[in-house]
């Protein structure tokens, strides 16, 4: 028994795991061409831009709730705090001088993920209503300050004076949403990327099983209320992103970003999509903002109506989303062309 | 000191109308685990069935609060066995999207059939104006809120502890298994808890309409208040809702009163507060 053989035999299980991993993290055919479709609807000819820059935007607030609720279980009333903050992080920026986007990005993701790291750290114990409660009232909180602290965010009518310079000193903010489009798409796609690669680690696989079995993770030696609180920190950083790239696109920050409504709305983008997917946020947004904008230009009143048939349509019907639902019906149209006769 | 008492009395006249809208949920989440968040909507439904029958039809206004009860009732109930039973075994998300997903519906219907603004109407004479108490001004309608709020308290509290189906009603949210063992019908005895906490959630509509203001966005207005009575008293005790409701409406009114550029800072700081201090509520047990 050589050193060598044991060091071999003690490395098998981790070869074995780095394998796994590799697996996972394999990116699919539908991945790739959901991307390019997403890229390529800038070259369709009488497509809103704007529009599309929205829904890229929404789809990236959604993809980071999905963090939070799809991978570890952690409903949040509150995550239009997150974005809301990234939002105005970028407006003040914008306002005080500091025009330049992608450093104004990055330094509202930080905050945003400070912010998202203590409130994980106040939540990580508690579960169930009072988790929901204790977010919600979070976002109260913060969307009453907002709107009450008039000198310093101009209340109700929003942040006013907001400058932001071209992107990369070149691609400057026109109104046909041309810059808007692909700067939120490649900021989109980065995050996306980043997001997968942790989600596709140990570090992932670790909040699945506590969304699981949280108990069964504490016996295995799993960090379990750490991890809620990186989750959270993750999690808001990405939603302070999509609030920064909101406000920078559009050069506005209103109270109406952090508030209850906008944290209803990200909840239900991501359940119309399916939560624990990654992309059913982007579905999710598609769904929701194309038909928002359809419907409400019919009739903006009964706008809610229609949404909140959806959602009780796809609760009760779609219980996992459309996302899973496709999936599901994909894999048994599969296993039965497969079960088959041969030849 | 009469204005402080004065404050304290309306806010004790607001506490009331708070506990006669969320004690249905209280005891629907203790029963059976349901967040009911349309139990705001219950509210507004009870509202605008008050104002049809006062201004519309002119019935006389004692005579509108039973028939505003056991319509929302009906409709409760009936919304119970067609939706909501098939969804008591999912979880906590699901109930709370489904049942959001209906008061988004109730708003968009309610905008519908009554129209988006503010609803006007005038409250019989002998039930506006002032009347002085020990020395007080109170307004006429404050105090027949209080003595109504009061009689409803008393009249749950003791029929939760004294008959023979509030003794079922304990017996069903202390362990509904054990309870369905015993040979108690539990789904009967739930689906009638449900149409009187219904009832009782119109009714509290109808009594605030005057107070608050009736519109097709009452139910979001109101559903944050509601769900902080249920989760700071704890759920599915009557007792606990009865002294969240009375704590939240003293609160809101002084807050508003004495540090208005605080508005409803205080109390939403005190529920964060309470819910990390104690998840399950001050008076609900853990589980």
């Amino acid at each position: 028994m050589s050193a060598t053989e044991a060091a071999s035999q003690a490395a098998a299980p981790h070869e074995a795991g780095r394998d796994y991993f590799a697996s996972l993290a394999r990116w699919k055919v539908w991945e790739i061409l959901f991307w390019a479709t997403l890229a390529g609807c800038y070259f369709f000819p009488d497509i809103d831009r704007m529009l599309m820059s929205r829904v890229i935007i929404w789809g990236l607030f959604a993809m980071s709730l999905d963090v939070l609720l799809g991978y570890r279980g952690i409903p949040s009333l509150g995550h239009a705090v997150f974005f809301g903050v990234g939002a105005y992080v970028a407006g003040f920026l914008g306002k005080f001088g500091w025009t330049e986007p992608i450093s104004g990005l990055f330094f509202a993701m930080f905050v945003a993920g400070a912010l998202g790291l203590v409130m994980g750290k106040l939540v990580q114990r508690v579960t169930g209503v009072g988790l929901l409660m204790v977010t919600l009232g979070l976002n109260l909180i913060v969307f009453d300050f907002v709107l009450r602290s008039t000198e310093l965010t101009g209340g109700d009518d929003g942040l006013q004076g907001i400058v932001i310079a071209p992107v990369l000193n070149y691609f400057r903010f026109d109104i046909w949403g041309r810059t808007a489009f692909w700067y939120a798409f490649v900021v989109a796609f980065v995050l996306f990327v980043v997001t997968r690669m942790l989600l596709k680690s140990p570090f992932g696989l670790a909040l699945i099983g506590a969304r699981e079995n949280p108990r069964r993770m504490l016996t295995l030696g799993a960090p379990v209320e750490g991890d809620v609180s990186r989750a959270f920190m993750i999690a808001a950083a990405l939603a302070g992103a999509a609030g920064a790239l909101l406000t920078q696109t559009t050069q506005t920050a209103a109270p109406t970003y952090l508030s209850f409504q906008r944290s209803a709305d990200v909840l239900v983008i991501l359940i119309i999509g399916g939560a624990g997917r990654l992309y059913g946020g982007f579905i999710g947004a598609i769904v929701f903002i194309l038909l928002q904008d359809y419907v409400s230009a019919l009739s903006p009143v009964y706008w809610y109506f229609w949404i909140g048939l959806l959602l009780v349509i796809i609760v009760s019907f779609f219980r996992k989303g459309l996302l899973p639902s496709v999936e599901q019906l994909y894999d048994r149209l599969r296993s039965r062309k497969s079960a088959g006769p041969p030849g | 000191m009469a204005a402080i008492l004065t404050v304290l009395f309306n806010g004790v006249a607001y506490g009331f109308l708070l506990f006669v809208m969320s004690v249905g949920l209280s005891v629907s989440l203790g029963m059976m685990n349901f967040v009911n968040l349309a139990q705001a909507s219950f509210s507004m439904l009870g509202g605008y069935i008050f104002v049809t029958a006062l201004q519309g039809y002119g019935i006389p206004f004692m005579l509108c609060l039973p028939i505003v009860f056991f319509a929302v009732a009906i409709v409760s109930v009936v919304l119970e066995r067609l939706i909501f039973r098939y969804f008591y075994k999912t979880d906590d998300l699901t109930q709370v999207l489904l049942t959001i997903g209906l008061v988004f519906m109730s708003i968009a219907m309610a905008t519908y059939v009554w129209g988006g603004t503010y609803q006007r109407f005038d409250m019989p004479a002998w039930i506006i104006g002032q009347k002085d108490v020990f020395g007080l001004t109170l307004e006429t309608y404050r105090i027949f809120l209080v003595g109504f709020g009061a009689v409803m308290a008393v009249t749950l509290i003791f029929g939760l502890e004294r008959t023979n189906l509030g003794a079922m009603v304990r017996a069903c949210v202390d362990n509904r298994r054990v309870a369905t063992a015993c040979g108690l019908n539990t789904e009967l005895i739930f689906a009638f808890t449900f149409a009187i906490g219904g009832g009782l959630a119109g009714l509290g509509g109808a009594l605030s309409a005057n107070l608050l203001g009736l519109d097709p966005n009452f139910p979001l207005r109101y559903l944050v208040y509601i769900l902080i009575v249920v989760s700071i008293g704890g759920m599915g005790t009557i007792t606990g809702t009865l002294v969240a409701s009375l704590a939240l409406g003293i609160a809101d009114v002084m807050g508003k009163y004495y540090v208005p550029q605080f508005g409803s800072f205080i109390i939403y700081l005190l529920t964060v507060i309470v819910m990390l201090w104690r998840p399950h509520g001050l008076m609900g047990r853990g589980a």
